[in-house]
């Protein structure tokens, strides 16, 4: 039959010798990020020596591990092409649940925890809900739910406790067990390291693990990068999304319950649109694209860390707080430049 | 889960291996099929041709489980079928070669060869890839078709599209045990590409696999080409063998039922106005 075919034979495709190093530094989207956190720890070390003692160690790994956990969760939805802009004030929405259900209501620390992580869930299913089912872009979505969220909470807070602030929960049946899981604290030298970094750890380990090594990390990195073929291949593009913003919201709820018990209250102040994008410059310092498809875990650890370091070390170095702010404007210029040229040399793709 | 089981080739011919029957979709209110039947036997080459917009691609999109079909049938041996995603299409045995390859230029190449359909091993919270043996058959499977020397592990992005071309075939021929569909690729082919897509395509009809290509090349398509369906605003416009026709019988008949549909909306029109009128 195959005698209608011309007699050329296919020639065998010639591979083009494979750009080792290219292709391992960017397998590592962490890399800038490590470089960055290099030169932070260098310059910050020279300027302010109490960043590297375990006391200044401890103060930045504590304030890294919240903001990691919420970029890496935020991380996962930036590979899969999507943005969650109320994880902070989901976080601070979640405690205010636990704290007013305790403190109100008079329930166990337990019950509250979970029907808090319930309504966080549920938050995170309306975002993730309406992106997937109306197409509507996921930056103006989350944008919403954030504004609602901020406003109700600061109106519940103040119609049904009388203040912005919740405090005195140390009472609650339970609470001293959910205070060893969430709030326990170990003096190392003059440092008093937190749980709040275990947990860190752990939700990196597992957002890596599940990137590289499930069918789900898969479905993540295809539904950011190419969901036409995504969807022409059947992986499951909804259903990831939805289980994307269900883990945010989780992660939210998570970092507000490390609060919520660390402070014994939650104080229900004006975050302001700036804590909303901290999760999302963490991510993109670690290597994410902000088009999807590309990122990592780690690196999102990574950046949370070198912007704790920045943070602490222009405090410990005497520099007035807002600059800060500068600097991190500059850094998220740098790690977008550098994301700039990953896309470039990822997309650009010969042509025969 | 989904991997696809090893699904016996029908051998009995009686029965096409898929057939469609009056089946119709619709976008809205454009009719992008309407009413088509037609079988696309095992072992056999059916071709698919028409202009652009007459329907091609969204025949195949839901031969693959792409999109569903809104009215008649689509069977499978005999049996009605309803895909409701490409992964159960997949599992039955229908893999497709896509106009756009469906390539994730930043995930690696043996991530794209299984995407969707990936090896695992372990049980639940411990599923993970099985990525030595997605690796080692990615490398087995784009061998057959001609890449050798491949590092698994680098982008798909890296690969020329020549290459990227034989990924998605190799993929095809990975997965379609029963059926393979082709809608051709649009991207310019080197005469060594588009003789690997032919040898492709009859290898597979040499297996006994039913298959569909898609093209708006009759030449190409006389070449290989069994039967062939003409499609003009989603509506059938001619079923012929290759015994019916030679290569510019085809041409004709292509340009012709482009010459013919187009009179045909041109007299409904002319009648609704007059109708209105
Ligand atoms: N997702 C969609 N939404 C709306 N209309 C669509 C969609 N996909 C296809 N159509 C319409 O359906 C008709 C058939 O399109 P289809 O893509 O099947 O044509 P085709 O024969 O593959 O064309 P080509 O040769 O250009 O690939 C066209 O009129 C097209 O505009
Ligand atoms: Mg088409």
């Amino acid at each position: 039959m195959s005698d209608r075919l011309p007699t050329l034979g296919a020639s065998p495709v010639e591979l083009p010798r494979p750009r080792r190093l290219l292709g391992r530094a960017l397998g590592r989207p962490s890399l800038p990020a490590l470089v960055g956190l290099a030169v932070v720890v260098v310059v910050f070390g020279a300027q302010a020596p109490g960043l590297l003692t375990s006391g200044g160690l401890a103060s930045v790994l504590d304030s890294a591990a919240l903001l990691g956990i919420g970029g890496v969760a935020v991380a996962l939805l930036l590979i899969a092409g999507q943005f969650d802009l109320s994880i902070g004030v989901l976080a601070i929405a979640s405690s205010l649940v636990t704290a007013l259900l305790i403190e109100e209501a008079g329930w166990g620390t337990w019950p509250a925890l979970l029907v808090s992580l319930a309504a966080a869930l549920l938050v995170g299913l309306v975002n993730g809900f309406l992106v997937v089912n109306t197409g509507l872009p996921s930056f103006l979505v989350t944008l919403a739910t954030f504004l609602v969220l901020q406003g109700t909470s600061q109106a519940s807070a103040q119609a049904l406790a009388g203040s912005a602030r919740v405090s005195g929960l140390d009472e609650a049946p339970g609470w001293a067990s959910a205070h060893a899981v969430f709030g326990s604290t170990v003096q190392l030298w003059d440092g008093r390291f937190r749980v709040s970094l275990l947990w860190w750890l752990a939700v990196t380990a597992v957002g890596t693990w599940t990137l590289w090594r499930t069918r789900f990390g898969n479905a993540v990195f295809a539904s950011g990068g190419a969901r036409r073929a995504a969807r022409q291949l059947g992986v499951p593009v909804r259903r990831t999304t939805l289980t994307l913003f269900c883990l945010t919201a989780a992660a939210g709820w998570l970092i507000g319950t490390l609060g919520v018990v660390r402070l014994d209250g939650v104080q229900v102040g004006a975050p302001g649109l700036g804590s909303a994008v901290d999760f999302i410059v963490v991510a993109v310092i670690g290597g994410c694209l902000l088009t999807g498809g590309y990122g990592s875990a780690v690196g999102a650890a990574i950046g949370a860390l070198l912007y704790a370091v920045a943070r602490q070390g222009i405090a410990l170095a005497g520099w007035a707080p807002p600059w800060f702010q500068a600097f991190l404007g500059v850094l998220l210029l740098v790690a977008l430049l550098a994301n700039a040229v990953v896309r470039y040399r990822l997309k650009a793709v010969p042509r025969s | 889960m989904m991997e696809p089981g090893p699904v016996e080739p029908p051998t009995g011919s009686a029965v096409p291996a898929l057939e469609l029957r009056r089946l119709s979709v619709r976008y809205g209110s454009v009719h992008a099929l309407s009413r088509v039947s037609a079988t696309i036997p095992a072992g056999q080459i059916t071709c698919v041709l028409g202009e652009n917009g007459s329907g091609k691609s969204t025949l195949v999109a839901v031969l693959s489980g792409l999109r569903r079909h809104d009215e008649g049938q689509l069977l499978l041996s005999g049996e009605p079928v309803h895909f409701r995603s490409p992964q159960q299409a997949r599992a039955a045995g229908i893999a497709t070669v896509w106009q756009d390859l469906a390539v994730a230029p930043l995930l690696s190449i043996w991530r794209n060869f299984f995407l969707g359909a990936e090896p695992t091993r372990g049980i639940w919270p411990l599923r993970r890839l099985d990525v030595d043996r997605a690796r080692e058959l990615t490398v087995q499977a784009m061998a057959r078709v001609g890449v050798t020397g491949l590092d698994p592990d680098q982008p798909a992005s890296t690969l020329q599209a020549g290459a990227r071309q034989s990924l998605a075939i190799a993929r095809a021929r990975h997965f379609g045990v029963r059926a393979v569909v082709v809608d051709e690729p649009a991207a310019p082919l080197t005469v060594g590409q588009q003789t690997l897509l032919l040898q492709t395509i009859v290898a597979a009809r040499s297996q006994g696999l039913a298959v569909l290509l898609v093209t708006n090349n009759p030449r190409y398509a006389h070449l290989v080409g069994d039967r062939f369906l003409l499609l003009a605003h989603g509506q059938v416009a001619g079923k012929l063998t290759r015994d019916d026709v030679d290569a510019s019988d085809l041409m004709r008949l292509m340009a012709g039922g482009e010459e013919f549909s187009a009179l045909n909306s041109a007299l409904t029109d002319l009648h609704s106005e007059l109708g209105e009128g």
